[in-house]
């Protein structure tokens, strides 16, 4: 893979600037959840734009992470998890009964905060997802499915002669590269990142990043961060997320140089959070 | 102003208050519990963990060196030798004029016993810890656990008493040619018997492995029957295997029930339908006769308990052995 500039959003084409246009992928309104009794997300009002990278910001416990996992249902495995309002694809409302969660989750992958590789092999880790959506999945094409998404990864090289060893022998970075390898393996349009670098080392965080930036031409991207110049590296847009409300939401060259809201401001210049 | 809206504005202003006060009474007086005691204290829990833990130290020794002991003896009976014992492959201890004491109708009884009750308790103790774990919602866990747990508790002679009187009945009702004393009938029993150890400690197995596999997998779109067969038993393998081990112990060396069920005749046989007898039952029925203490059968129980003792303890080892690697398994 050759060597690539590291993105800085200052020299980069803005979605505006440039003059693409990105049609919404997921939408929401009025969109709120609570675990039990305890209302988690307050009406929020929110677009994330096709083939772009959003990220979500705001301090521990905003619910930037529930979010997140309403988005392809993982809360369904929280007990006690509900939700209301609209939040939808532009063919699927992700929160009706009928929805298929399997088929959700296949157009809607995730990456979490922690590496979570199976106690598998690379290859294995890999193949799990193709071979539990794939009819008719021959050795070969699965072998050049492996290969394709360990090279999105920017992994390739580094594991192709060991891909029968065991994925917990990889570095922590390597894991987090497997874990977004696995997921795009199945094919999807959109990727959740949950805080994806906050368990990684500087160098680590950086390919990562990059792999970001890379990825977003095929996929939407949508990444919930803590780390602010993280979501100024490597996002187009930002929502800004406080006690469950998103305060402020727009282009990430905005909201962070150009805040329309204090509390924004404050928070993005580190003066608390 | 910008911390308008932190949440824990009122803690920090409180604390700024409080450095202006002086140190709290203890602070100031600084009187410390006496080191001297808190060290005796110490050595004092120390000394009497190390004595519980070399009483039962103790005991297993002993029972080692009585069963030894008691062998060396059967050994030295002018009717026995240790090959014949080892290799010998008839056991008619009392019958006849000649005894015989080959010790492989024993095992091949304990053995099929054995191999019946894992097959009954496996898979079935294995989807219970499936459901358990997996499926079923928390508060109907905490009902059905302490159910299954129950079934341990039950006395063995009363699992005795249900081969006889129900397992074998059903089994003749279902068309099986099977004698009154038999062993599939024992065997069922013994496996039922080892279901809860199955059972609970797989689910303890599965339930150890981290949730992050599970959201790993739900994450790519698996079912819950993918995600329990693809990740999370896999994940818990050696530790399924080290609860299997750990019950086929226990089938090894259960008594009561080969006693009552599987009939008293020492046979070299794999059919399940024929009584036979088993270690344990040889014992029990030896050491329960009126057999005189010098009589060479007495002390034939002794050379087949350390048989038993050895295979059960291999057992044991190969059981921590696996549980070693299941540890290392994730993380």
């Amino acid at each position: 893979m050759p060597p690539k500039t590291k993105p800085k959003f200052l020299s980069r084409p803005s979605n505006s600037e440039s003059g693409q246009v990105h049609p919404n992928i997921i939408s929401m309104d009025n969109f709120c959840a609570w675990y039990g009794d305890f209302q988690a997300l307050h009406n929020l009002k929110l677009d994330i734009p096709e083939n772009r990278v959003t990220a979500f910001i705001g301090p521990s416990g905003c619910g930037k992470s529930t979010l997140l996992k309403w988005i392809n249902r993982m809360n369904d495995i929280v007990p006690g998890a509900r939700a209301s309002g609209k939040l939808v694809l532009p063919d699927i409302d992700i929160l009706s009964r009928s929805t298929d969660v399997v088929a959700l989750r296949r157009r809607i992958g995730i990456v979490f905060q922690k590496p979570n590789p199976f106690p598998k092999s690379i290859f294995d880790n890999i193949a799990f997802g193709p071979r539990l959506h794939f009819a008719k999945l021959s050795k070969s094409d699965l072998d050049d499915l492996v290969e394709w998404a360990l090279k999105k990864a920017a992994l390739w090289n580094e594991v192709k002669d060991r891909l029968n060893k065991s994925a917990l022998g990889l570095s922590g970075g390597q894991q987090q590269r497997l874990c977004i390898a696995r997921a795009i393996a199945v094919g999807p349009d959109i990727l959740l990142m949950d805080e994806p670098c906050s368990a990684l080392d500087p160098a680590s965080t950086a390919r990562i990043e990059d792999l970001i930036f890379e990825l977003r031409e095929q996929y939407s991207i949508v990444i919930v961060t803590h780390n602010m110049q993280q979501a100024a590296r490597c996002s187009d847009r930002t929502a800004f997320f406080f006690e469950g409300k998103i305060i402020e939401e727009g282009e990430t060259e905005d909201v962070f140089t150009r805040p329309k809201e204090q509390q924004t401001e404050d928070y993005v210049t580190g003066k608390f959070g | 102003m910008f911390w308008s809206f932190i949440p824990y504005q009122d803690e920090l202003m409180a604390t700024a208050d409080n450095t202006a006060n002086q140190k709290p009474v203890c602070l100031q007086r600084r009187e410390f519990r006496s080191l001297a005691a808190t060290r005796f204290r110490e050595w004092f829990i120390l000394a009497a963990l190390a004595c519980c833990t070399l009483f039962t130290v103790l005991i297993t020794v002993t029972i080692v060196c009585l069963l030894v002991g008691q062998t060396f003896q059967f050994f030295s009976m002018p009717e026995t030798s240790i090959t014949d014992f080892l290799f010998g492959l008839k056991w008619s201890p009392t019958l006849g004029n000649e005894k015989l004491f080959g010790i492989w109708p024993l095992i091949c009884g304990t053995m099929l016993v054995t191999v019946i009750a894992m097959l009954v308790a496996l898979p079935l103790g294995l989807v219970t810890a499936i459901y358990l774990s997996e499926y079923a919602p928390q508060r109907l866990r905490n009902v059905l656990k302490p159910i299954l747990e129950l079934l341990a508790g039950i006395p063995t002679v009363v699992y005795g008493f249900f081969a006889l009187v129900v397992i074998t009945p059903a089994l003749q009702a279902v068309g099986l040619q099977v004698d009154f004393y038999n062993a599939i009938s024992a065997g069922i029993a013994v496996g039922i018997l080892c279901l809860p150890t199955v059972a609970s400690l797989s689910e303890d197995a599965l339930r150890a492995v981290p949730r992050r596999l599970r959201e790993a997998a739900y994450g790519l779109g698996g079912t819950k029957f993918d995600v329990s067969l693809k990740v999370v038993v896999p994940a818990a393998l050696s530790g399924i295997i080290s609860a299997f081990l750990l019950a086929a112990a226990r089938a090894i060396g259960e008594t009561m029930i080969v006693a009552m069920a599987a009939g008293a005749l020492a046979k070299l046989t794999f059919d399940p339908r024929q009584q036979i007898q088993t270690m344990t039952g040889h014992m029990a029925s030896t050491a329960t006769g009126d057999i005189s203490n010098f009589d060479v059968r007495y002390y034939s129980i002794y050379a087949v308990a350390l048989v038993l003792f050895f295979i059960t303890l291999s057992l044991t080892v190969i059981g921590n052995i696996v549980r070693r690697r299941f540890q290392e398994a994730y993380d």
